[in-house]
């Protein structure tokens, strides 16, 4: 009788405990998608923001400025993203800043693919459920997994770029992104660890 | 100021200038190879085009200190360029220029263009010509013209 109350009371004190531990388990992924989403808001903000999203367009072409406007000498994408013979990117953008005459450079500059479209025909942000997606899903991303993005975010000269992007032809700084790249790599770490999850 | 060696026109040209001086400045004031002309100096005209390392470049924002070792070639090679030479004939058998401003840069253009693209679609020749500006208008020559360079090249290009 007694083997058995003692059995009753450790299966008991069993399952109790491991409802106690799976309600702090439930209660400690809850935090951490809500902190990967709170991150990723962050990720988005510098997604979005001028220096990112000018050269993230749907349309035949980029864009340049705070404003975004179309850029300038009927510039359009090509088939690589370099622009056309007689108008590549590389035709006025170098390797490194023209601050003198206000020219933009970094290597290898181009337009983001499609797939990493960020705005509709219309100029338009996506919202951030539709640029989360769009930046997780590997079909789109040339394969990367979240540590192949942190990378990216890390060591792309272009992503780079836009923390070291010069200045206009009036001799005034370009806008930098709403966080230095610094938080925006951290950011990216916590919005990765917590599995890249994406706003509904 | 700092001395730079550069190849233009297959020939081996020291400058000593400001390191931030446009490439268009240097071609044409120290090198005195005005054929290049001064159009809008914010890149959006074309009247400046050069071609550098093979690339229709536009001069008047390129700071010489960014050519590096790259061969810099101005509209007073095409003549000797087979490519270069089908679009000037082309351009005269097509009386294109009016003023003639801006036709070294959409000359320059349009050899960049039929040289990697020899029978370019009508599509090409509008994204390719499409920054470089002409005040006289003479689009439609321009286009007629790199027709009729293009029908002179070998379908493989030159």
């Amino acid at each position: 009788m007694l083997r058995i109350r003692v059995g009753v009371l450790v299966s008991v004190m069993a399952v109790g405990g491991w409802l106690v531990c799976a309600r702090f388990a439930d209660a400690s992924d809850a935090t951490t998608t809500a902190q990967g989403l709170a991150a990723w808001e962050q990720v988005y903000s510098v997604l979005t923001s001028a220096r990112c999203i000018n050269c993230h367009t749907a349309t035949n072409y980029p864009q340049q400025g705070d404003d975004r406007h179309r850029h300038v000498a009927n510039v359009v994408r090509g088939p690589e993203g370099k622009g056309v013979p007689g108008l590549n990117c590389a035709g006025c953008h170098q390797e490194t800043n023209a601050d003198r005459t206000g020219v933009p450079g970094g290597h290898n500059w181009h337009l983001a693919p499609l797939s990493m479209r960020w705005q509709d025909m219309n100029d338009r942000v996506l919202s951030s459920a539709d640029v989360c997606r769009a930046v997780t899903d590997r079909s789109k991303n040339n394969n990367l997994d979240g540590p192949g993005l942190l990378k990216h975010h890390e060591e792309e000269p272009l992503v780079k770029w836009a923390w070291n992007p010069g200045r206009r032809p009036d001799g005034s700084a370009r806008t930098l992104p709403p966080l230095t790249h610094e938080q925006f790599i951290a950011a990216t770490r916590r919005w990765v660890e917590a599995g890249t999850p994406c706003p509904k | 100021m700092a001395t730079f060696q550069l190849t233009v026109n297959g020939e081996r040209r020291e400058v000593n200038v400001d390191p931030s001086t446009p490439l268009l400045w240097v071609l044409r004031d120290d090198l005195k190879l005005t054929g290049t002309k001064f159009g809008c100096g914010i890149s959006a005209c074309g009247a400046c085009t050069v071609h550098v390392g093979g690339v229709a470049t536009r001069s008047c924002i390129v700071p010489i200190s960014h050519i590096g070792d790259r061969p810099i070639v101005t509209i007073e090679a095409m003549s000797g360029d087979p490519v270069g030479r089908a679009v000037q004939d082309a351009w005269v058998a097509e009386d294109v220029v009016q003023c003639g401003y801006c036709q070294s840069g959409q000359i320059m253009a349009a050899v960049a263009l039929l040289k990697s693209t020899p029978q370019p679609s009508e599509q090409n020749i509008e994204e390719s010509m499409g920054g470089n500006l002409c005040r006289c208008g003479t689009y439609p020559r321009i286009r007629a013209a790199i027709r009729t360079a293009s029908s002179q090249l070998p379908k493989g290009g030159a």
